[in-house]
């Protein structure tokens, strides 16, 4: 047997505004900009995937199927900019065939420096989905597939969850394969779904390079590597940022061609089949536990948290931005809250990002700032206006 | 080589760009002859004694093997002086040239005109002489004055002419410039070209040069060993450091506008302006006039270890230019563990990642920066770290390598 589980990941932030240390307004944000992105991605890739994927599902009655993790800044900024998206995954989860995962509302590493705050965003986004789409998540994701141990601890803790998602490199599997379930230790329920990298880059990464060995890639040819999986593995785990239909690889690469073949092509043989992440979990036992200590994440090629926290800038701005959680939630004002929670998105720290010389490509590609000195400083200044329309609220004394 | 400046005479970037590039072509083992212009007898520092038997016209030594030095009689000086001690320091090094010149031989006896075009004639004329007496495959000029000059060496021995501009007259005088210097500089400039990406685009522009013609070619940054601060950059005020000529080139004046800005946000930072030139009065008096005269020191010009103090006291080193082709003293700030603030207008910016750049005119982004510096010692620190293991790649060697392929390429285009 082999199940095809796509993943997909959905997600913008919210881009600060140039923000000098004179400023002194509480609009951190360049709405322009954001609406402009989220315009554009909409038009470029999440109305004509979501379209495409809506054809397939009711083409195949039922057989084909998918799942999403949409942040919930994303999704406050389609209901702005672009509502018809918001439509089409209404849609979409009507169709019975698409599964929502649950993340941090704010797409945020908050887990690393507030375990209170994690469990606040999770929950507000797992309500979020059953506010959206009818559904509560059974299946949790973290920002960029940042996984360990402690993480799945605190995941089945908050509870409700029958798995969790995380890459699968080759460091923390060791000989073992991607292609089954597993489970993390000291937990008793919470099954682990680990990325195949291979299959899952051979789309999102190397699809259109014309010096790849297996450039072009067709949908009869990538149901072929999955077939290869039947006999020694489950399932085959496609975790992919969904900005690659019609973003990254435009849609004249012929990824949206290959989109439309691939279901046909892999339930051509008898075995396969596809699922979502929650009946991987149902479906399959556990074979085994990975121990994974360190950090892991689906970013560059250090699978490490590296490109949010490798810096000395990125390291002083996460640190700020969290000793300011007392003061926030003693102040009581749900925009600074808000605001401040805006700031915890990843891709903030992601543009402090000084590893240029090697991941240079994708960072720079995803960069609002000329440098990430710049992005600092911007940053900092915001935190700092926050800080201090904190203080001016908190109570006498508190502060 | 057509240059300028030699220690210990040096005063200026243009002076110490042709001496780092030599002595790396020296060091790749170039037989190089640097005619240098000087207005006074050279004199040796101690242990480097004039070898027996050579007179004044002929050849120094110069502890390099590959490198002849070859003093001609010659007022020309790389920088315009401005209205203050560099200037009477100027005039009264022209007076001694004067008596010098009119005291040796007849050979030597220079009559120069009351003008810079009858001394850039004049020079282009005793380098004609010299270069009868000399065996080369190529000439290379730095900057117009010496352009002339090449051009009638070239013509004369049928030698490729290579120029180096490391200044432009858009970059001395802005939109004012000198008709008779622009017309040398392109003149000297249809020959080959090396530069900086952005005085390339200049040249491009604004002197008609085809592009295939203008090659870049970064300067490089000299490492002596002592490079770690030794006083402790410790004390309530911090410090931020303008150094280099003070003129309009240079942008002082928005690096004045700028401190005020910053003094708004901040108390305890101190500015420094080290250097001489023509602004050097308005600079004073517009730093009195913002009203922040006494959070503003004015050093005039420093040498040795006065730069090296002044660096070590440095939490910020600025360059604010307003046109600026390279700009090595970046590079030097970094070599002294000082981070940097460029503008956006040079060439070290499009060259260099490790470095805060920003517009010269935008104060306000400029005094932004300054506080982040100041104010987040991760900033300062990143900076610091990452930006000297930059500057640590602007290897002279590899300036010289280049030059070397040009001239192989312009042989081969005679």
């Amino acid at each position: 047997m082999a199940s095809v589980c796509f993943y997909f990941q959905v997600h913008q932030p919210y881009r600060l505004r140039h923000y000098t240390i004179f400023d002194t307004g509480n609009d951190y944000f360049d709405n322009h900009k954001n609406a402009e992105i989220c315009r554009k991605v909409a038009k470029k890739c999440y109305l004509p995937a979501n379209r495409l994927f809506l054809d397939l599902i009711r083409q195949h009655g039922g057989r084909f199927k998918i799942s999403y993790s949409v942040t919930g800044i994303l999704l406050e900024q389609l209901r702005e900019y672009a509502p018809k998206v918001l439509d089409s995954f209404h849609e979409l989860a009507d169709t019975g065939c698409v599964e929502f995962l649950a993340e941090t509302y704010y797409h945020s590493l908050s887990y690393l420096y507030s375990p209170r705050e994690f469990a606040e965003q999770v929950e507000a986004h797992r309500q979020l989905m059953y506010d959206l789409f009818g559904q509560t998540p059974r299946v949790f994701r973290n920002t960029e597939l940042i996984y360990n141990n402690s993480i799945a601890q605190a995941v089945e803790r908050i509870g409700g969850f029958d798995a969790i998602l995380a890459e699968g490199a080759d460091h923390i599997l060791g000989y073992r394969s991607p292609n089954y379930v597993y489970r993390p230790p000291n937990c008793s329920k919470l099954k682990l779904l680990l990325k195949n990298y291979r299959l899952s880059d051979d789309i999102a990464f190397r699809f259109s390079n014309r010096g790849w060995s297996e450039w072009p890639l067709g949908a009869d040819k990538f149901a072929q590597w999955v077939n290869t999986v039947n006999g020694n593995g489950y399932v085959v785990n496609l975790f992919i940022d969904y900005e690659t239909f019609g973003e990254h690889q435009w849609e004249d690469t012929g990824i949206f061609e290959f989109l439309r073949h691939l279901p046909i092509e892999i339930l051509k043989h008898p075995d396969n089949d596809f699922k979502t992440p929650s009946e991987v979990a149902d479906a399959y036992e556990a074979v085994d536990v990975v121990d994974v200590p360190y950090y892991v994440s689906w970013a560059d090629i250090e699978r490490d948290l590296s490109a949010w926290l490798g810096n000395a800038m990125q390291h002083s701005a996460i640190r700020e931005l969290y000793r300011l959680e007392s003061i926030i939630k003693a102040a009581g004002d749900p925009e600074i809250l808000h605001h401040w929670r805006q700031l915890q998105t990843s891709d903030h720290l992601y543009y402090m990002c000084t590893k240029w010389f090697a991941d240079g490509d994708v960072h720079k590609y995803f960069n609002p700032y000329d440098s990430p000195y710049d992005s600092y400083i911007n940053y900092m200044n915001i935190l700092d206006n926050l800080r201090v329309r904190c203080s001016a609220l908190a109570p006498a004394g508190a502060a | 080589m057509l240059g300028w400046e030699f220690p210990p005479f040096i005063s200026g970037g243009l002076g110490t760009a042709c001496y780092g590039l030599t002595k790396a072509m020296d060091r790749l083992g170039m037989p190089v002859t640097f005619v240098l212009p000087r207005a006074m007898p050279i004199r040796f520092a101690a242990g480097e004694e004039l070898p027996s038997g050579m007179e004044m016209s002929e050849y120094y030594q110069t502890g390099m093997r590959h490198v002849r030095l070859r003093p001609i009689p010659s007022t020309l000086v790389p920088y315009r002086p401005g209205e203050s001690y560099g200037g009477a320091q100027w005039r009264h090094a022209k007076s001694q040239a004067g008596s010098a010149l009119l005291e040796g031989p007849e050979s030597q006896r220079a009559i120069y005109g009351p003008d810079i075009r009858a001394e850039v004639h004049r020079y282009a004329l005793q380098v004609m002489k010299v270069a009868e007496s000399e065996e080369f495959d190529v000439i290379h000029a730095h900057d117009w004055m010496t352009f002339p000059a090449g051009i009638a060496v070239a013509t004369m021995r049928g030698k490729p002419l290579v120029v180096q501009v490391h200044s432009t007259e858009f970059d001395r005088s802005g939109e004012h410039v000198n008709q008779y210097v622009y017309d040398i500089e392109r003149q000297g400039m249809h020959a080959a070209t090396l530069v900086s990406n952005y005085t390339r685009n200049i040249i491009i522009n604004r002197y008609g040069v085809p592009p295939e013609k203008v090659e870049v070619v970064y300067n490089g940054v000299e490492f002596n060993g002592h490079t770690e601060a030794s006083v402790p950059r410790a004390g309530p005020d911090k410090t931020v450091l303008f150094l280099g000529r003070v003129t309009m080139q240079k942008g002082p004046e928005y690096f004045l506008f700028a401190a005020k800005r910053v003094l708004e946000k901040m108390s305890n930072v101190k500015f420094v302006m080290a250097g001489d030139g023509d602004m050097l009065y308005r600079s004073i008096e517009l730093a009195a006039n913002l009203g922040i005269g006494h959070k503003v020191f004015f050093t005039r010009f420093l040498r040795g270890d006065d730069v090296d103090r002044a660096y070590q006291m440095a939490d910020l080193y600025v360059m604010p230019s307003v046109s600026e082709p390279f700009g090595i003293a970046p590079l030097e700030a970094l070599q002294h563990n000082v981070p940097v603030l460029v503008s956006k207008t040079s060439g070290i910016a499009e060259a260099f990642r490790n470095a805060l750049k920003v517009d010269f005119w935008d104060i306000n982004e400029m005094a932004n920066k300054m506080v982040a510096v100041l104010r987040y010692p991760p900033l300062q620190e990143m900076l610091r770290i990452e930006g000297r293991k930059e500057a640590l790649r602007f290897r002279w060697e590899d300036s010289a390598a280049r030059v070397s392929e040009i001239y192989q390429r312009a042989m081969s285009i005679m």
